[in-house]
Protein backbone atom coordinates (compact mmCIF):
# COMPACT_ATOMS: atom_id res chain seq x y z
CA UNK A 1 0.00 0.00 0.00
CA UNK A 2 3.13 2.21 0.77
CA UNK A 3 6.88 2.51 1.02
CA UNK A 4 8.11 5.00 3.48
CA UNK A 5 11.26 3.72 2.38
CA UNK A 6 11.21 5.22 -0.93
CA UNK A 7 14.22 7.41 -1.48
CA UNK A 8 12.71 9.72 -4.47
CA UNK A 9 11.27 13.20 -2.96
CA UNK A 10 8.75 14.99 -5.89
CA UNK A 11 6.67 17.85 -5.38
CA UNK A 12 2.93 17.70 -5.67
CA UNK A 13 3.16 20.58 -8.14
CA UNK A 14 5.46 18.26 -10.20
CA UNK A 15 2.97 15.54 -9.74
CA UNK A 16 0.28 17.63 -11.56
CA UNK A 17 2.86 19.24 -14.25
CA UNK A 18 3.63 15.85 -15.74
CA UNK A 19 0.26 14.25 -15.29
CA UNK A 20 -1.38 17.28 -17.16
CA UNK A 21 1.07 16.73 -19.88
CA UNK A 22 0.21 12.91 -20.06
CA UNK A 23 -3.69 13.90 -19.73
CA UNK A 24 -2.98 16.63 -23.01
CA UNK A 25 -1.90 13.83 -25.41
CA UNK A 26 -4.86 11.53 -24.77
CA UNK A 27 -7.65 14.58 -24.35
CA UNK A 28 -7.27 17.05 -27.01
CA UNK A 29 -10.11 19.28 -24.92
CA UNK A 30 -7.43 19.97 -22.17
CA UNK A 31 -6.15 23.62 -21.70
CA UNK A 32 -4.23 24.89 -19.44
CA UNK A 33 -4.17 28.58 -18.15
CA UNK A 34 -1.33 30.45 -16.01
CA UNK A 35 -1.38 33.54 -14.22
CA UNK A 36 1.68 34.72 -14.29
CA UNK A 37 3.63 31.81 -12.73
CA UNK A 38 3.13 28.73 -15.01
CA UNK A 39 7.07 28.43 -14.68
CA UNK A 40 6.51 28.08 -10.48
CA UNK A 41 2.90 25.34 -10.90
CA UNK A 42 4.41 23.72 -13.62
CA UNK A 43 1.73 24.31 -16.29
CA UNK A 44 4.74 25.31 -18.04
CA UNK A 45 5.19 21.62 -18.53
CA UNK A 46 2.25 21.63 -20.76
CA UNK A 47 3.11 24.48 -22.93
CA UNK A 48 6.54 22.86 -24.08
CA UNK A 49 4.23 19.94 -25.10
CA UNK A 50 1.10 21.83 -26.39
CA UNK A 51 1.88 25.87 -26.65
CA UNK A 52 -1.22 26.18 -28.79
CA UNK A 53 -3.72 25.19 -25.82
CA UNK A 54 -1.73 26.56 -23.31
CA UNK A 55 -3.08 30.14 -22.27
CA UNK A 56 -1.03 32.58 -20.49
CA UNK A 57 -3.63 35.38 -18.60
CA UNK A 58 -0.91 37.54 -16.82
CA UNK A 59 -1.14 38.36 -13.21
CA UNK A 60 -4.86 38.56 -13.58
CA UNK A 61 -6.49 35.45 -11.26
CA UNK A 62 -9.98 36.82 -11.37
CA UNK A 63 -9.67 36.79 -15.02
CA UNK A 64 -8.21 33.42 -15.32
CA UNK A 65 -11.27 32.00 -13.77
CA UNK A 66 -13.79 33.57 -16.02
CA UNK A 67 -11.45 32.89 -18.79
CA UNK A 68 -11.43 28.72 -17.97
CA UNK A 69 -15.31 29.26 -17.16
CA UNK A 70 -15.67 30.76 -20.89
CA UNK A 71 -13.50 27.67 -22.00
CA UNK A 72 -15.99 25.14 -20.60
CA UNK A 73 -18.85 26.69 -22.41
CA UNK A 74 -16.68 26.14 -25.33
CA UNK A 75 -16.58 22.65 -24.37
CA UNK A 76 -13.26 22.28 -23.13
CA UNK A 77 -11.63 20.98 -20.34
CA UNK A 78 -9.58 23.78 -19.01
CA UNK A 79 -7.05 23.40 -15.99
CA UNK A 80 -6.38 26.81 -14.43
CA UNK A 81 -3.33 27.00 -12.18
CA UNK A 82 -1.90 29.51 -9.82
CA UNK A 83 -0.36 29.75 -6.27
CA UNK A 84 -3.27 28.95 -3.58
CA UNK A 85 -2.79 32.12 -2.29
CA UNK A 86 -4.24 33.77 -4.95
CA UNK A 87 -6.66 30.44 -6.36
CA UNK A 88 -8.59 30.73 -4.38
CA UNK A 89 -7.56 33.53 -2.46
CA UNK A 90 -7.93 35.90 -5.13
CA UNK A 91 -10.05 35.14 -7.31
CA UNK A 92 -13.24 33.82 -4.75
CA UNK A 93 -15.83 35.40 -6.36
CA UNK A 94 -15.13 34.02 -9.35
CA UNK A 95 -14.78 30.20 -8.38
CA UNK A 96 -18.28 30.75 -6.60
CA UNK A 97 -20.70 32.35 -9.34
CA UNK A 98 -18.67 31.59 -12.81
CA UNK A 99 -17.33 27.90 -11.74
CA UNK A 100 -19.71 26.53 -9.00
CA UNK A 101 -22.88 28.41 -8.93
CA UNK A 102 -22.61 28.03 -12.63
CA UNK A 103 -21.67 24.30 -12.60
CA UNK A 104 -19.09 24.36 -15.41
CA UNK A 105 -16.60 21.96 -16.01
CA UNK A 106 -13.70 23.56 -14.26
CA UNK A 107 -10.36 21.87 -13.00
CA UNK A 108 -9.27 24.21 -10.65
CA UNK A 109 -5.59 23.62 -9.37
CA UNK A 110 -3.55 25.26 -6.54
CA UNK A 111 0.21 24.94 -5.87
CA UNK A 112 2.35 26.79 -2.93
CA UNK A 113 -0.56 25.79 -0.48
CA UNK A 114 0.22 25.05 3.16
CA UNK A 115 3.32 26.20 5.35
CA UNK A 116 5.92 24.32 3.81
CA UNK A 117 6.11 26.97 1.60
CA UNK A 118 8.59 28.19 3.54
CA UNK A 119 11.17 31.15 3.18
CA UNK A 120 8.80 33.21 0.74
CA UNK A 121 6.90 33.93 4.44
CA UNK A 122 2.82 34.07 5.51
CA UNK A 123 1.46 36.15 2.49
CA UNK A 124 2.37 32.72 0.32
CA UNK A 125 1.42 30.21 3.05
CA UNK A 126 -1.92 29.64 2.34
CA UNK A 127 -4.07 27.83 5.33
CA UNK A 128 -7.63 29.11 4.08
CA UNK A 129 -8.28 27.38 1.05
CA UNK A 130 -9.64 24.11 2.17
CA UNK A 131 -12.11 26.14 4.85
CA UNK A 132 -13.00 29.29 1.91
CA UNK A 133 -13.73 26.35 -0.53
CA UNK A 134 -15.59 23.74 1.73
CA UNK A 135 -18.41 25.81 1.98
CA UNK A 136 -19.16 25.94 -1.49
CA UNK A 137 -21.74 23.81 -3.08
CA UNK A 138 -21.34 21.50 -6.21
CA UNK A 139 -17.33 21.72 -5.70
CA UNK A 140 -15.14 18.23 -5.06
CA UNK A 141 -11.87 19.22 -3.62
CA UNK A 142 -9.07 17.04 -3.46
CA UNK A 143 -6.05 17.25 -1.25
CA UNK A 144 -3.18 14.48 -2.75
CA UNK A 145 -0.91 13.25 -0.34
CA UNK A 146 2.24 13.13 -2.66
CA UNK A 147 3.10 13.59 -6.35
CA UNK A 148 2.27 10.13 -7.50
CA UNK A 149 -1.45 10.74 -6.01
CA UNK A 150 -1.78 14.26 -7.66
CA UNK A 151 -1.45 12.61 -10.59
CA UNK A 152 -4.22 10.31 -10.32
CA UNK A 153 -6.04 12.86 -8.81
CA UNK A 154 -5.27 14.97 -12.49
CA UNK A 155 -6.82 11.83 -14.23
CA UNK A 156 -9.25 11.18 -11.97
CA UNK A 157 -11.23 14.81 -12.04
CA UNK A 158 -10.93 15.17 -15.89
CA UNK A 159 -13.18 11.75 -15.91
CA UNK A 160 -15.74 13.49 -13.63
CA UNK A 161 -18.02 16.25 -14.51
CA UNK A 162 -18.08 19.51 -12.77
CA UNK A 163 -16.00 21.65 -10.54
CA UNK A 164 -12.90 20.62 -9.05
CA UNK A 165 -10.20 21.54 -6.85
CA UNK A 166 -6.74 19.60 -6.30
CA UNK A 167 -4.33 21.21 -4.18
CA UNK A 168 -0.58 21.15 -4.56
CA UNK A 169 2.85 22.12 -2.33
CA UNK A 170 5.67 23.65 -3.52
CA UNK A 171 8.49 21.45 -1.47
CA UNK A 172 9.73 18.13 -2.59
CA UNK A 173 7.92 15.79 -0.28
CA UNK A 174 8.30 11.93 0.38
CA UNK A 175 6.43 9.75 -2.68
CA UNK A 176 5.29 7.06 -0.43
CA UNK A 177 2.08 5.36 -2.71
CA UNK A 178 2.62 3.03 -5.22
CA UNK A 179 1.29 2.73 -8.22
CA UNK A 180 -1.52 0.51 -7.30
CA UNK A 181 -2.34 2.15 -3.87
CA UNK A 182 -6.13 2.42 -4.65
CA UNK A 183 -7.54 6.26 -5.58
CA UNK A 184 -11.20 6.85 -6.56
CA UNK A 185 -12.43 10.29 -5.65
CA UNK A 186 -14.92 10.44 -2.83
CA UNK A 187 -13.06 6.87 -1.40
CA UNK A 188 -10.00 7.02 1.72
CA UNK A 189 -7.68 4.72 1.93
CA UNK A 190 -6.63 2.91 4.98
CA UNK A 191 -2.99 3.06 4.86
CA UNK A 192 -2.11 1.37 7.72
CA UNK A 193 -5.10 -0.95 10.01
CA UNK A 194 -4.76 -0.36 13.88
CA UNK A 195 -7.53 -0.71 16.58
CA UNK A 196 -6.40 1.91 19.00
CA UNK A 197 -6.94 5.42 17.21
CA UNK A 198 -7.45 6.78 13.92
CA UNK A 199 -5.33 9.27 12.33
CA UNK A 200 -7.16 10.60 9.49
CA UNK A 201 -5.03 12.88 7.07
CA UNK A 202 -4.55 14.66 3.61
CA UNK A 203 -1.81 15.95 1.75
CA UNK A 204 1.85 15.55 3.75
CA UNK A 205 0.63 15.10 6.40
CA UNK A 206 -0.92 11.44 5.65
CA UNK A 207 3.53 10.53 5.30
CA UNK A 208 3.63 12.02 8.93
CA UNK A 209 0.77 10.12 10.48
CA UNK A 210 2.42 7.02 8.91
CA UNK A 211 5.91 8.04 10.74
CA UNK A 212 4.09 8.49 13.69
CA UNK A 213 1.71 5.31 13.76
CA UNK A 214 5.43 3.37 13.17
CA UNK A 215 6.59 5.10 16.09
CA UNK A 216 3.81 4.57 18.32
CA UNK A 217 3.52 0.70 17.00
CA UNK A 218 6.57 0.02 18.82
CA UNK A 219 5.35 1.95 22.17
CA UNK A 220 2.23 -0.61 21.62
CA UNK A 221 -0.42 1.51 20.51
CA UNK A 222 -2.00 0.52 17.26
CA UNK A 223 -3.22 2.99 15.05
CA UNK A 224 -4.79 3.21 12.10
CA UNK A 225 -3.82 5.74 9.39
CA UNK A 226 -6.50 6.91 6.92
CA UNK A 227 -5.32 9.27 3.62
CA UNK A 228 -8.72 11.10 3.49
CA UNK A 229 -7.70 12.57 0.27
CA UNK A 230 -10.94 13.88 -0.98
CA UNK A 231 -12.35 16.61 1.52
CA UNK A 232 -15.48 17.11 0.17
CA UNK A 233 -17.44 14.92 -0.47
CA UNK A 234 -16.35 13.42 3.08
CA UNK A 235 -16.09 9.54 3.15
CA UNK A 236 -18.46 9.80 5.83
CA UNK A 237 -18.74 6.01 6.28
CA UNK A 238 -14.60 5.20 6.63
CA UNK A 239 -15.40 8.07 9.76
CA UNK A 240 -17.98 6.58 11.09
CA UNK A 241 -16.53 2.85 10.92
CA UNK A 242 -12.90 4.50 12.42
CA UNK A 243 -15.09 6.00 15.53
CA UNK A 244 -16.39 3.23 16.04
CA UNK A 245 -13.61 0.53 15.82
CA UNK A 246 -10.97 2.26 17.25
CA UNK A 247 -12.66 5.12 19.53
CA UNK A 248 -10.21 8.00 18.93
CA UNK A 249 -9.84 9.79 16.33
CA UNK A 250 -6.79 12.50 15.60
CA UNK A 251 -6.95 14.77 12.29
CA UNK A 252 -3.65 15.66 10.70
CA UNK A 253 -3.77 18.73 7.93
CA UNK A 254 -1.49 21.48 6.39
CA UNK A 255 -3.94 23.78 6.97
CA UNK A 256 -5.79 26.06 9.53
CA UNK A 257 -7.07 24.50 12.17
CA UNK A 258 -10.54 25.91 11.45
CA UNK A 259 -12.92 25.29 8.49
CA UNK A 260 -10.46 22.55 6.78
CA UNK A 261 -10.26 18.78 7.45
CA UNK A 262 -10.72 18.67 10.57
CA UNK A 263 -13.79 20.49 11.23
CA UNK A 264 -15.24 18.20 8.17
CA UNK A 265 -14.54 15.38 10.02
CA UNK A 266 -15.37 16.67 13.38
CA UNK A 267 -19.14 17.50 11.77
CA UNK A 268 -20.08 13.92 10.84
CA UNK A 269 -18.70 12.39 14.49
CA UNK A 270 -20.49 15.28 16.46
CA UNK A 271 -23.72 14.55 14.60
CA UNK A 272 -23.37 10.96 14.47
CA UNK A 273 -20.90 9.04 17.10
CA UNK A 274 -18.80 11.67 18.89
CA UNK A 275 -15.76 10.32 20.50
CA UNK A 276 -12.87 11.87 21.52
CA UNK A 277 -11.28 13.84 19.34
CA UNK A 278 -7.75 15.66 18.60
CA UNK A 279 -7.09 18.25 15.27
CA UNK A 280 -3.88 19.15 14.24
CA UNK A 281 -3.16 21.72 11.79
CA UNK A 282 -2.39 25.78 11.77
CA UNK A 283 -3.27 26.70 15.12
CA UNK A 284 -5.18 29.70 13.60
CA UNK A 285 -2.51 32.17 13.14
CA UNK A 286 -0.37 32.92 10.06
CA UNK A 287 3.10 32.01 9.56
CA UNK A 288 6.28 33.48 8.66
CA UNK A 289 9.72 33.00 6.91
CA UNK A 290 12.01 29.47 7.79
CA UNK A 291 12.57 25.84 6.11
CA UNK A 292 9.52 24.11 6.05
CA UNK A 293 11.08 21.47 8.32
CA UNK A 294 11.68 24.76 10.86
CA UNK A 295 8.03 25.65 10.56
CA UNK A 296 6.23 22.07 10.42
CA UNK A 297 8.26 21.66 13.64
CA UNK A 298 7.08 25.40 15.33
CA UNK A 299 3.84 25.29 14.46
CA UNK A 300 3.08 21.32 15.17
CA UNK A 301 2.14 19.60 12.25
CA UNK A 302 5.04 16.90 12.13
CA UNK A 303 4.81 13.20 13.69
CA UNK A 304 5.91 14.63 16.67
CA UNK A 305 3.14 16.53 16.97
CA UNK A 306 0.76 13.77 15.92
CA UNK A 307 2.25 11.72 18.20
CA UNK A 308 1.82 13.45 21.39
CA UNK A 309 -1.87 13.88 20.10
CA UNK A 310 -2.64 10.34 19.50
CA UNK A 311 -1.27 9.54 23.34
CA UNK A 312 -3.58 12.54 24.82
CA UNK A 313 -6.75 11.65 22.57
CA UNK A 314 -6.34 8.21 23.19
CA UNK A 315 -6.02 8.85 27.37
CA UNK A 316 -9.83 10.66 27.01
CA UNK A 317 -10.95 7.82 25.89
CA UNK A 318 -10.40 5.70 28.77
CA UNK A 319 -12.03 7.86 30.75
CA UNK B 1 -31.81 44.29 -43.22
CA UNK B 2 -34.42 44.18 -40.45
CA UNK B 3 -37.78 47.12 -40.61
CA UNK B 4 -37.25 49.31 -38.51
CA UNK B 5 -40.96 49.94 -37.54
CA UNK B 6 -40.89 45.99 -36.91
CA UNK B 7 -38.20 46.41 -34.33
CA UNK B 8 -39.97 49.49 -33.17
CA UNK B 9 -43.31 47.36 -32.12
CA UNK B 10 -40.51 44.70 -30.59
CA UNK B 11 -39.43 46.96 -28.48
CA UNK B 12 -42.17 48.61 -27.25
CA UNK B 13 -43.21 45.24 -26.09
CA UNK B 14 -40.30 44.05 -24.68
CA UNK B 15 -40.54 47.32 -22.22
CA UNK B 16 -44.60 46.74 -21.22
CA UNK B 17 -43.14 42.77 -20.43
CA UNK B 18 -40.48 44.69 -18.41
CA UNK B 19 -42.76 46.45 -16.67
CA UNK B 20 -45.38 43.97 -16.11
CA UNK B 21 -42.74 41.33 -14.84
CA UNK B 22 -41.53 43.57 -12.04
CA UNK B 23 -44.80 45.05 -11.04
CA UNK B 24 -45.76 41.31 -10.28
CA UNK B 25 -42.46 41.10 -8.99
CA UNK B 26 -42.36 43.37 -6.39
CA UNK B 27 -38.59 44.10 -6.81
CA UNK B 28 -36.02 44.21 -9.67
CA UNK B 29 -33.86 46.27 -11.58
CA UNK B 30 -36.26 48.40 -13.89
CA UNK B 31 -34.43 51.72 -15.05
CA UNK B 32 -31.45 49.71 -16.83
CA UNK B 33 -33.67 47.20 -18.30
CA UNK B 34 -35.98 49.56 -19.98
CA UNK B 35 -32.95 51.48 -20.91
CA UNK B 36 -31.82 49.04 -22.98
CA UNK B 37 -35.08 47.70 -24.60
CA UNK B 38 -34.14 48.91 -27.64
CA UNK B 39 -30.23 47.22 -27.79
CA UNK B 40 -31.87 43.94 -27.09
CA UNK B 41 -34.51 43.87 -29.83
CA UNK B 42 -31.80 44.67 -32.09
CA UNK B 43 -29.79 42.06 -30.88
CA UNK B 44 -32.47 39.03 -30.94
CA UNK B 45 -34.71 40.42 -34.25
CA UNK B 46 -32.22 42.56 -36.14
CA UNK B 47 -30.37 39.64 -37.42
CA UNK B 48 -27.35 40.46 -35.62
CA UNK B 49 -26.81 37.35 -33.38
CA UNK B 50 -27.09 34.31 -35.06
CA UNK B 51 -28.33 31.36 -32.72
CA UNK B 52 -28.04 27.60 -33.51
CA UNK B 53 -30.13 25.75 -31.06
CA UNK B 54 -29.41 22.85 -32.86
CA UNK B 55 -25.29 22.18 -31.97
CA UNK B 56 -24.24 25.49 -29.46
CA UNK B 57 -21.17 24.96 -30.60
CA UNK B 58 -21.82 25.99 -33.63
CA UNK B 59 -23.79 29.19 -32.36
CA UNK B 60 -22.99 32.52 -32.10
CA UNK B 61 -23.15 32.96 -28.03
CA UNK B 62 -24.49 35.81 -26.08
CA UNK B 63 -23.50 36.69 -22.11
CA UNK B 64 -25.17 39.19 -19.94
CA UNK B 65 -22.32 40.35 -17.72
CA UNK B 66 -24.52 42.83 -15.74
CA UNK B 67 -26.72 40.43 -15.11
CA UNK B 68 -29.40 42.76 -12.83
CA UNK B 69 -30.79 43.79 -16.02
CA UNK B 70 -32.17 40.13 -16.78
CA UNK B 71 -35.83 41.24 -16.95
CA UNK B 72 -35.04 43.06 -20.94
CA UNK B 73 -33.04 39.88 -21.64
CA UNK B 74 -35.95 37.42 -20.50
CA UNK B 75 -38.15 39.51 -22.12
CA UNK B 76 -36.39 39.54 -25.58
CA UNK B 77 -36.00 35.92 -24.84
CA UNK B 78 -40.20 35.61 -24.38
CA UNK B 79 -40.96 37.33 -27.75
CA UNK B 80 -37.86 35.17 -29.64
CA UNK B 81 -39.79 32.06 -28.31
CA UNK B 82 -37.25 30.70 -25.97
CA UNK B 83 -39.21 31.26 -22.79
CA UNK B 84 -42.86 31.42 -22.79
CA UNK B 85 -44.36 34.65 -22.06
CA UNK B 86 -46.78 33.50 -19.25
CA UNK B 87 -43.40 32.51 -17.72
CA UNK B 88 -42.53 36.01 -17.35
CA UNK B 89 -44.82 36.67 -14.70
CA UNK B 90 -42.97 34.07 -12.60
CA UNK B 91 -39.60 36.20 -12.48
CA UNK B 92 -38.21 36.37 -9.24
CA UNK B 93 -40.56 33.86 -7.50
CA UNK B 94 -40.04 30.70 -5.47
CA UNK B 95 -39.43 27.79 -7.94
CA UNK B 96 -38.98 30.53 -11.38
CA UNK B 97 -36.12 29.40 -13.77
CA UNK B 98 -36.08 33.39 -14.17
CA UNK B 99 -34.05 34.01 -10.95
CA UNK B 100 -33.67 37.70 -9.88
CA UNK B 101 -30.38 37.78 -11.29
CA UNK B 102 -29.80 34.92 -14.20
CA UNK B 103 -28.81 31.35 -13.51
CA UNK B 104 -28.12 28.49 -15.75
CA UNK B 105 -29.03 25.83 -14.37
CA UNK B 106 -32.67 25.25 -15.38
CA UNK B 107 -32.80 27.33 -18.64
CA UNK B 108 -30.01 26.11 -21.00
CA UNK B 109 -30.27 29.45 -22.84
CA UNK B 110 -28.59 31.18 -20.24
CA UNK B 111 -25.06 29.41 -20.00
CA UNK B 112 -23.52 30.99 -17.08
CA UNK B 113 -24.87 32.70 -13.59
CA UNK B 114 -23.87 36.06 -13.47
CA UNK B 115 -25.46 38.92 -10.92
CA UNK B 116 -21.26 39.60 -9.19
CA UNK B 117 -20.29 42.00 -11.71
CA UNK B 118 -17.14 41.48 -13.67
CA UNK B 119 -17.18 37.83 -14.57
CA UNK B 120 -19.63 37.44 -17.38
CA UNK B 121 -16.84 39.36 -19.42
CA UNK B 122 -14.20 37.20 -18.63
CA UNK B 123 -16.25 33.97 -19.22
CA UNK B 124 -16.90 35.78 -22.91
CA UNK B 125 -13.01 35.98 -23.56
CA UNK B 126 -13.08 32.47 -22.62
CA UNK B 127 -15.45 31.43 -24.72
CA UNK B 128 -14.24 33.73 -27.56
CA UNK B 129 -10.72 31.83 -26.75
CA UNK B 130 -12.30 28.72 -27.10
CA UNK B 131 -13.68 28.93 -30.54
CA UNK B 132 -10.43 30.72 -31.78
CA UNK B 133 -8.85 27.51 -30.63
CA UNK B 134 -10.96 26.00 -32.58
CA UNK B 135 -10.65 27.79 -35.61
CA UNK B 136 -14.47 28.85 -35.27
CA UNK B 137 -15.74 32.19 -36.27
CA UNK B 138 -18.75 32.54 -34.31
CA UNK B 139 -19.63 35.77 -32.46
CA UNK B 140 -19.64 36.15 -28.81
CA UNK B 141 -21.67 39.15 -27.65
CA UNK B 142 -21.52 39.97 -24.30
CA UNK B 143 -23.08 42.92 -22.26
CA UNK B 144 -21.90 45.22 -19.62
CA UNK B 145 -22.75 48.25 -17.49
CA UNK B 146 -20.76 51.20 -17.33
CA UNK B 147 -21.12 51.18 -13.56
CA UNK B 148 -19.34 47.67 -13.83
CA UNK B 149 -16.92 48.91 -15.64
CA UNK B 150 -15.41 49.71 -12.20
CA UNK B 151 -14.33 46.70 -11.91
CA UNK B 152 -11.20 45.95 -12.24
CA UNK B 153 -11.45 42.16 -13.97
CA UNK B 154 -13.14 43.96 -16.51
CA UNK B 155 -9.77 45.98 -17.48
CA UNK B 156 -8.29 42.46 -17.22
CA UNK B 157 -10.77 41.01 -19.91
CA UNK B 158 -10.27 43.69 -21.98
CA UNK B 159 -6.66 43.62 -22.02
CA UNK B 160 -6.56 39.87 -22.64
CA UNK B 161 -9.33 40.09 -25.37
CA UNK B 162 -6.71 42.47 -27.45
CA UNK B 163 -4.02 40.15 -26.28
CA UNK B 164 -4.91 37.37 -27.82
CA UNK B 165 -6.56 38.97 -31.17
CA UNK B 166 -10.38 37.89 -30.06
CA UNK B 167 -11.85 39.59 -33.42
CA UNK B 168 -14.85 37.28 -32.87
CA UNK B 169 -15.62 38.91 -29.38
CA UNK B 170 -18.04 41.88 -29.49
CA UNK B 171 -18.52 43.63 -26.14
CA UNK B 172 -21.44 46.31 -25.62
CA UNK B 173 -21.78 48.92 -22.78
CA UNK B 174 -25.17 50.40 -21.10
CA UNK B 175 -23.98 53.89 -21.45
CA UNK B 176 -26.69 55.23 -19.12
CA UNK B 177 -24.03 57.60 -17.09
CA UNK B 178 -25.78 56.10 -13.88
CA UNK B 179 -25.62 53.74 -11.65
CA UNK B 180 -26.79 52.27 -7.97
CA UNK B 181 -26.48 55.24 -5.57
CA UNK B 182 -25.80 58.32 -8.43
CA UNK B 183 -23.91 59.38 -11.56
CA UNK B 184 -21.18 57.23 -12.45
CA UNK B 185 -18.92 60.02 -13.62
CA UNK B 186 -19.49 61.04 -9.37
CA UNK B 187 -18.90 57.79 -8.21
CA UNK B 188 -15.77 56.73 -10.18
CA UNK B 189 -15.54 58.82 -13.79
CA UNK B 190 -15.39 56.69 -16.71
CA UNK B 191 -15.01 60.20 -18.55
CA UNK B 192 -13.03 58.95 -21.33
CA UNK B 193 -14.32 55.85 -21.81
CA UNK B 194 -13.68 55.42 -25.65
CA UNK B 195 -10.11 56.60 -25.52
CA UNK B 196 -9.43 54.25 -22.69
CA UNK B 197 -11.25 51.23 -24.97
CA UNK B 198 -8.96 52.62 -28.18
CA UNK B 199 -5.68 52.41 -25.58
CA UNK B 200 -6.52 48.55 -24.99
CA UNK B 201 -6.53 48.33 -28.58
CA UNK B 202 -9.84 47.27 -29.27
CA UNK B 203 -12.11 49.02 -32.08
CA UNK B 204 -14.14 51.01 -30.37
CA UNK B 205 -17.63 52.05 -31.79
CA UNK B 206 -20.04 54.28 -30.56
CA UNK B 207 -23.75 54.67 -30.89
CA UNK B 208 -27.20 56.18 -29.69
CA UNK B 209 -28.37 53.04 -28.11
CA UNK B 210 -32.11 54.22 -29.31
CA UNK B 211 -31.76 54.91 -32.61
CA UNK B 212 -32.25 51.26 -34.23
CA UNK B 213 -30.30 52.62 -37.34
CA UNK B 214 -27.13 53.51 -35.43
CA UNK B 215 -27.53 50.16 -33.05
CA UNK B 216 -27.98 47.82 -35.92
CA UNK B 217 -25.20 49.70 -37.98
CA UNK B 218 -22.53 49.85 -34.54
CA UNK B 219 -23.57 45.82 -34.53
CA UNK B 220 -23.31 45.11 -38.38
CA UNK B 221 -19.31 47.42 -37.67
CA UNK B 222 -18.34 44.96 -35.10
CA UNK B 223 -19.49 41.92 -37.06
CA UNK B 224 -17.06 42.78 -39.78
CA UNK B 225 -14.36 44.26 -37.60
CA UNK B 226 -11.17 41.41 -38.77
CA UNK B 227 -9.19 43.19 -36.77
CA UNK B 228 -9.58 43.11 -32.86
CA UNK B 229 -12.30 43.08 -30.30
CA UNK B 230 -15.48 44.91 -31.03
CA UNK B 231 -16.46 47.12 -28.21
CA UNK B 232 -19.67 49.27 -28.99
CA UNK B 233 -20.76 52.23 -26.48
CA UNK B 234 -24.50 52.58 -27.15
CA UNK B 235 -25.27 55.85 -25.34
CA UNK B 236 -28.74 55.42 -23.58
CA UNK B 237 -31.34 56.61 -21.19
CA UNK B 238 -31.87 54.76 -18.31
CA UNK B 239 -35.64 54.66 -18.07
CA UNK B 240 -36.50 55.08 -21.45
CA UNK B 241 -39.96 55.17 -22.47
CA UNK B 242 -41.27 56.28 -19.38
CA UNK B 243 -41.28 59.92 -18.14
CA UNK B 244 -40.76 59.10 -14.37
CA UNK B 245 -38.00 56.77 -14.47
CA UNK B 246 -36.16 58.44 -17.44
CA UNK B 247 -32.61 59.24 -16.16
CA UNK B 248 -33.48 58.95 -12.50
CA UNK B 249 -30.56 56.08 -10.89
CA UNK B 250 -33.30 55.69 -8.05
CA UNK B 251 -34.99 53.03 -10.43
CA UNK B 252 -31.47 51.44 -10.26
CA UNK B 253 -32.90 48.62 -8.51
CA UNK B 254 -36.96 49.62 -7.56
CA UNK B 255 -40.50 48.08 -9.28
CA UNK B 256 -42.52 50.14 -10.34
CA UNK B 257 -46.32 50.19 -8.12
CA UNK B 258 -49.80 49.47 -9.46
CA UNK B 259 -50.45 52.90 -9.97
CA UNK B 260 -46.76 53.41 -11.35
CA UNK B 261 -47.06 50.51 -13.72
CA UNK B 262 -50.93 52.31 -15.07
CA UNK B 263 -49.50 55.19 -15.79
CA UNK B 264 -46.30 53.94 -17.42
CA UNK B 265 -48.00 51.19 -19.40
CA UNK B 266 -50.02 54.04 -20.46
CA UNK B 267 -47.29 56.31 -21.95
CA UNK B 268 -45.75 53.27 -23.68
CA UNK B 269 -48.69 52.31 -25.33
CA UNK B 270 -49.66 55.78 -26.43
CA UNK B 271 -45.80 56.42 -27.77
Amino acid sequence: MYNLNNETKKATRDGFGSALVKLGEKNQKVVALAAGAGDSTRAFKFKEKFPERFIEVGIAEQNMIGIAAGLALAGKLPFPSTFAAFLPGRCYDQIRQSVCYSDLNVKLVSSHAGITVGADGATHQMMEDIAMLRATPNLTIIVPCDALETEKAVFAVAEMIGPTYIRCGREKTPVFTLEDTPFEIGKSVILRRGNDATIIACGLMVYYSLIASETLEKEGISVRVINMHTIKPIDREAILKAASETGAIITAEEHQINGGLGSAVAEVLVENNPVPMQRIGMKDCFGESGKPSQLLEKYQMNDKAIIQAVKEVTKRKSL
Amino acid sequence: MAEIEDLEVKSKSIRLNILKMLNKAGSGHTGGSLGMADVFTALYFGDILKRNNENIQESDRFILSNGHICPVWYSALAEAGYIPKEELLSIRKLGSRLQGHPANHNLPIVEISTGSLGQGVCAAVGLALGYKLDKKDHKVFVCLGDGEMEEGSVWEALMAAAHHKLNNLIAFVDRNMLQQGGKTEEMMSLNSLKEKIKAFNWTAIEADGHNFKEILEAFEKAKNNKERPSFIIFNTHMGQGVSFILDDFKWHGVAPDDEQLEKALKEIQGS
